[in-house]
């Protein structure tokens, strides 16, 4: 009795809950109702949204707009290649990078793991500025139109090695590597067979982190990428919103016929465009956001 | 002389002994040294070259030469900087915008965490958490096609309203005035639900037994909210905060330049430094002055770190940087 009586006290009351509900019903619909009118406007007929503008009910439904896109889709395929490519060399690349960085700075028998610690530290108090950076990849390491300057860019976040440094430390007793080295396991064995598979929650974390950051990229290709054939989605994207014509003239030049211009579902194939690029992260949403949550807590609150 | 030479080789081996300890410890953690390499390379590639760089910001870049290359000219750059118009309006915005992103997002973020911890529902709960998130999800060129199909002139969704409720439609992308409500409302939108899970997460974490304790001394559910719950939140507003004042110098690309479509004469309400040193570096070419309000940035921004980490340090040794 008492403890329920508790239970009641430290909860709110059932019509403060409903009021609660309701005002977050409508947040979750703020959230939402931009992507809904996209995907609205991308299944809309053309004709529709020419007269009534972007609206969140389609006044005629017809998937043209798709049609149109996949009906001479190598610009996007290629751009989805792109992104693929870099976002799994990318992120596979990092996680060994950042993971292997990480060991020795969790070491405590390590004499210079603070000075390699600073060396990473500064790297985030400090930095030279876009410009020095722009001239090191293009003067200096040549990476201009390069898919490797889009990953090169994004290897190695500090603030990853950080919270990778943390996670050694604190999960992995020193009495497990002890106990491997009597047994004449060597250093690398010992992080390869005994630290890796204990830190697979960290490096599952910082994966996905990557993987997201790899797949939204469009500053590295805003930067080092000129040669259409190397867009990634994004900057695909980017570059078609900025440039409204740059689906017309791609099309014009395909079919070479002015006839083919006024079909052009310009405003509906953007949409699309926009739904095709969502479209994969949406699917591993569910995934990735319990990862998200569960890294997050771990990872911001005790970098 | 016997002894007097073993204290010459004594003293010899002392002085070498800091170098040949160092390379027996390298030669017996090798395998340790080894894995700092790669991480070494991308730092010198990314990090440590570009600092170099810094003195590019002292020399004219006219030609567009190399590192090493180009005349000094020591303080000319910033003197055209700071003798422009941009430098004021670019560092107002980049400074003004933050502070307001600051104070408008951990407010939302601590009320709505709150908020969605006392659903009754935890279903509901972790479904509107997962609505909430989403947006930090999308890529920046995402989320500018979803501003433009709500703001866009002739076709947006806000405009057709305007119309229907029988007002004058806006040109959202030539009006200056409205794009801090704007960006300030985007940039909620898409960050709110990301710090939202981390305060959850703290106050998920809170001991069930002070709520108890409070219920019994007779508090209602909104009292032990004011007494328990936002105490207990404080340090972690705190240091969230501060590191975000850390970075105060430093804004998102994605937010200043591909939401506002880079539109020139929107430039007075959306430039900040960032957008200002990439659109002198790839557009106006004023490679210099690139460079100089990048050092500007750098250096400003360097400061700042170092005198919030030392306050952090202060408040919670846990939470500082170093």
């Amino acid at each position: 009795m008492m403890k329920k009586r508790l239970a009641s006290a430290t909860q709110i009351s059932q019509s403060a809950n409903i009021v609660l509900n309701a005002i977050m019903i409508i947040l979750a619909a703020a959230c939402l109702y931009p992507l809904l009118l996209v995907f609205a406007v991308s299944i809309t007929d053309e004709s529709v949204i020419q007269t009534a503008g972007y609206n969140l009910i389609p006044g005629k439904v017809t998937l043209n707009a798709y049609a149109f896109i996949f009906k001479d889709a190598t610009m996007i395929l290629r751009a989805y290649g792109v992104s693929i490519f870099i976002t799994v060399v990318g992120s596979i690349l990092s996680l060994i990078i950042i993971s292997m960085y990480a060991y020795p700075l969790s070491r405590r028998d390590f004499r210079y793991k603070s000075f390699f610690t600073f060396i990473v530290f500064f790297t985030m108090l400090f930095n030279g500025g876009l410009v020095p950076f722009y001239m090191v990849y293009t003067n200096v390491l040549h990476l201009k139109n390069t898919l490797f300057a889009m990953i090169l860019m994004w290897l190695f976040t500090p603030f990853y090695v950080l919270i990778m440094r943390t996670f050694y430390t604190t999960t992995i007793p020193s009495s497990v590597m002890e106990s491997a080295r009597i047994d004449g396991a060597g250093e690398f064995k010992i992080y390869v067979r005994i630290v890796l598979p204990l830190a697979k929650p960290a490096l599952a974390t910082i994966a996905l982190f990557n993987i997201l950051f790899y797949w939204n990229d469009w500053y590295a290709p805003l930067l080092f990428i000129t040669d259409e054939k190397l867009y990634n989605l994004q900057y695909l994207m980017y570059r078609i919103e900025n440039n409204i014509s740059f689906i017309t003239q791609n099309a014009g030049s395909m079919s070479n016929t002015s006839d083919a211009l006024k079909n052009i579902p310009a405003q509906t194939a953007r949409m699309a465009m926009a739904i095709i690029a969502i479209g994969p992260i949406m699917l591993a949403y569910p995934f990735f956001q319990r990862y998200f949550v569960k890294g997050l807590t771990v990872g911001a609150v005790k970098g | 002389m016997k002894p007097n030479q073993s204290l010459a080789i004594r003293n010899k081996k002392k002085s070498t002994n800091k170098c040949k300890s160092f390379f027996r410890y390298l030669r017996d953690k090798k395998v340790l040294f080894f894995m700092l390499i790669p991480g070494l390379a991308v730092m010198l590639v990314n990090s440590y070259m570009p600092m170099f760089g810094i003195v590019l910001a002292f020399k004219n870049l006219d030609n567009y030469g190399n590192i090493f290359g180009g005349k000094w000219i020591w303080f000319d750059n910033f003197k055209y900087l700071f003798g422009s118009s941009q430098a004021y309006y670019i560092t107002r915005n980049t400074l003004l915008y933050n502070i307001v992103f600051i104070l408008i997002g951990s407010t939302i973020a601590v009320i709505l965490a709150i908020a969605l911890s006392e659903i009754l529902n935890r279903k509901l709960a972790k479904f509107y958490q997962s609505v909430f998130f989403l947006p930090y999800f999308l890529s920046w060129v995402v989320v500018s096609y979803l501003v433009f199909s709500i703001l866009s002139s002739d076709m947006g969704a806000l405009n057709n309203l305007l119309k229907s409720l029988g007002l004058e439609p806006i040109n959202w992308y030539v009006s200056p005035k409205f794009w801090p409500g704007i960006l300030i409302s985007v940039n909620t939108w898409k960050w709110t639900g990301y710090d939202c899970v981390i305060y959850l997460a703290a106050i998920v974490g809170i001991d069930k037994s002070y709520y108890e304790a409070a219920a019994v001394d007779g508090a209602s559910r909104f009292q032990q909210i004011r007494k328990v719950t936002i105490p207990m939140l404080v340090p972690l507003v705190i240091i969230l905060t501060l590191m975000k004042i850390g970075r105060i110098f430093y804004t998102d690309m994605g937010l200043f330049y591909t939401v506002p479509r880079n539109m020139g004469i929107l430039y007075k309400a959306t430039s900040t430094i960032d957008t200002y040193v990439y659109r002198a570096l790839s557009q106006t070419g004023d490679l210099g002055m690139a460079a100089a309000a990048g050092f500007y940035q750098a250096v400003l921004g360097f400061i700042l770190v170092m005198t919030f980490n030392t306050i952090v340090r202060r408040i919670d040794k846990e939470s500082a940087l170093f």
